[in-house]
């Protein structure tokens, strides 16, 4: 079985780190298995870890008050879960829900946070990776707030 | 070129504004209709109405009419929607340049759909479920608004057992196993051989933009990249030059590019 650190080395979130820096984050986690139907994150809880997904699905949602829970996306095997950790007020932004059984990577964000203060190296290299997960997702709630399926005129129709 | 009588067989209605019109030649009894290849359209005529292309997404191998998926959206489509088994209709086809089957011979395919896309790309996943030898894979995307405005659901399930399908739709029901999210999220995730692998989108053009990015973001060449445009026809010979985009006829040298070839259009706003 594969340690930690040959997980994450693998993975290509984590491509280019120094190799001490992986060392050092294998070492803040742990293998972690949700129950279908078990919370990962609940909104506004405090957000101190983040999660690389190995297997499984898991649904980022939001309560809609007398709705109930609206899914605004799933993420997958090799997918990261989780980026409040990084930013103050350090709360999770959405709930995070396991749609089936989900085994993931859990890693200390706390732990993570006050050595990328220590070490500016690490701090930018945590950063730089990040901000690439907000700036996508960022992207694709956009497309989706684009309706481009909605907009979409029959294929050839002229519209006359 | 005079639009021939048809006869609607049958109509299916997909989810509310979207219909498929399986329609049979007047004149055809004697013979079939003229053949198609996946990706060629037809003119529809509703009488009274007027004209418009419509993609065809039946079987290339079904040589006893057509079959039309179609959004209301414009008069002439609305019209459309009016016919019932038994009306008639006018039809001038089949028009344009299709899907390059031989692009995919020893491939791994890459079928990418959005919305009503799927609908053109029927009759090629047909084509290429009948002979998957000449293939190394097939992989469906497709992406829809919601899982009840997906084209096709039960072909879906049975294409399965082919087929990898990974569907995505904006937005979710509690019964919907499939992913949340844009198409390109799981498309950025496949893993592929890029150079081995050829890509045939068709969706709307933003959704087509995106996931050319993605694919080129993984190194798939745009010479192996074909998408299907629409824009508005009325001859569909290469007369009228009312489908023009760039140097292009989209009524003849389409409906179908390849992506390297237009490029350049494709990035020209509102052209
Ligand atoms: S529709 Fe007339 S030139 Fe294409």
């Amino acid at each position: 079985m594969k340690n930690l650190a040959q997980l994450l080395r693998e993975h290509p979130f984590f491509h280019g780190m120094d190799e001490e820096h992986l060392e050092f984050i294998a070492r803040c986690g742990q293998n972690c298995i949700f129950n279908r139907g078990e919370y990962i994150a609940r909104e506004n809880a405090p957000a101190d870890q983040f999660y690389v997904i190995r297997d499984g699905k898991v649904a980022v949602e939001s309560y809609v008050p007398n709705h109930g829970s609206l899914c605004l996306q799933t993420l997958h095997s090799g997918d990261i879960f989780g980026w409040s950790w990084l930013f103050p007020p350090y709360l999770w932004t959405f709930d995070g829900r396991a749609l089936d059984e989900v085994h993931a990577v859990r890693l200390d964000g706390k732990c993570l946070r006050d050595k990328c203060d220590e070490d500016p190296k690490l701090g930018y290299a945590l950063m730089k990776r990040f901000a690439r997960i907000v700036t996508d997702r960022l992207h694709t709630t956009r497309v989706q707030l684009m309706d481009v399926y909605n907009q979409q005129r029959p294929p050839l129709d002229s519209g006359q | 070129m005079t639009p021939e009588v048809f006869r609607v067989e049958q109509r299916r209605e997909e989810f509310p504004g979207t219909f498929t019109l399986r329609i049979r030649g007047e004149r055809a009894k004697n013979g079939s209709p003229a053949e198609f290849q996946p990706g060629q359209f037809n003119m529809l005529y509703a009488f009274g109405a007027g004209e418009i292309a419509i993609s065809l997404s039946g079987s290339p191998r079904d040589r006893d009419g057509y079959v039309h998926t179609i959004r209301t959206h414009g008069f002439v489509s609305q019209a459309l929607e009016r016919l019932q088994a038994g009306d008639l209709l006018g039809v001038r086809g089949p028009f344009g340049c299709g899907w390059p089957l031989s692009a995919a011979k020893g491939k791994e395919v890459l079928i990418i759909a959005g919305g009503l896309g799927l609908a053109p790309l029927r009759p090629l996943i047909y084509n290429l479920l009948g002979d998957t030898q000449s293939v190394r894979n097939i992989r469906l995307f497709y992406g829809a608004r919601r899982p009840d405005e997906m084209l096709y659901r039960d072909e879906l399930a049975q294409w399965a057992g082919s087929m990898e399908i990974v569907q995505s739709v904006d937005h979710g029901d509690a019964d919907w196993a499939g992913h949340i999210g844009v198409i390109t999220g799981p498309l950025a995730g496949a893993e592929l051989d890029p150079q081995n692998t050829v890509a045939f989108l068709c969706g709307p053009e933003v959704m087509m933009r995106f996931c050319i990015q993605t694919l080129t973001a993984k190194a798939v060449p745009e010479s192996a990249i074909y998408l299907s445009m629409e824009r508005n026809m009325k001859c569909a010979t290469g007369h009228c030059g009312h489908c023009q985009w760039g140097p292009n006829f989209v009524c003849k040298d389409g409906p179908v590019f390849n992506f390297a070839g237009v490029q350049s259009w494709f990035n020209i706003r509102a052209l």
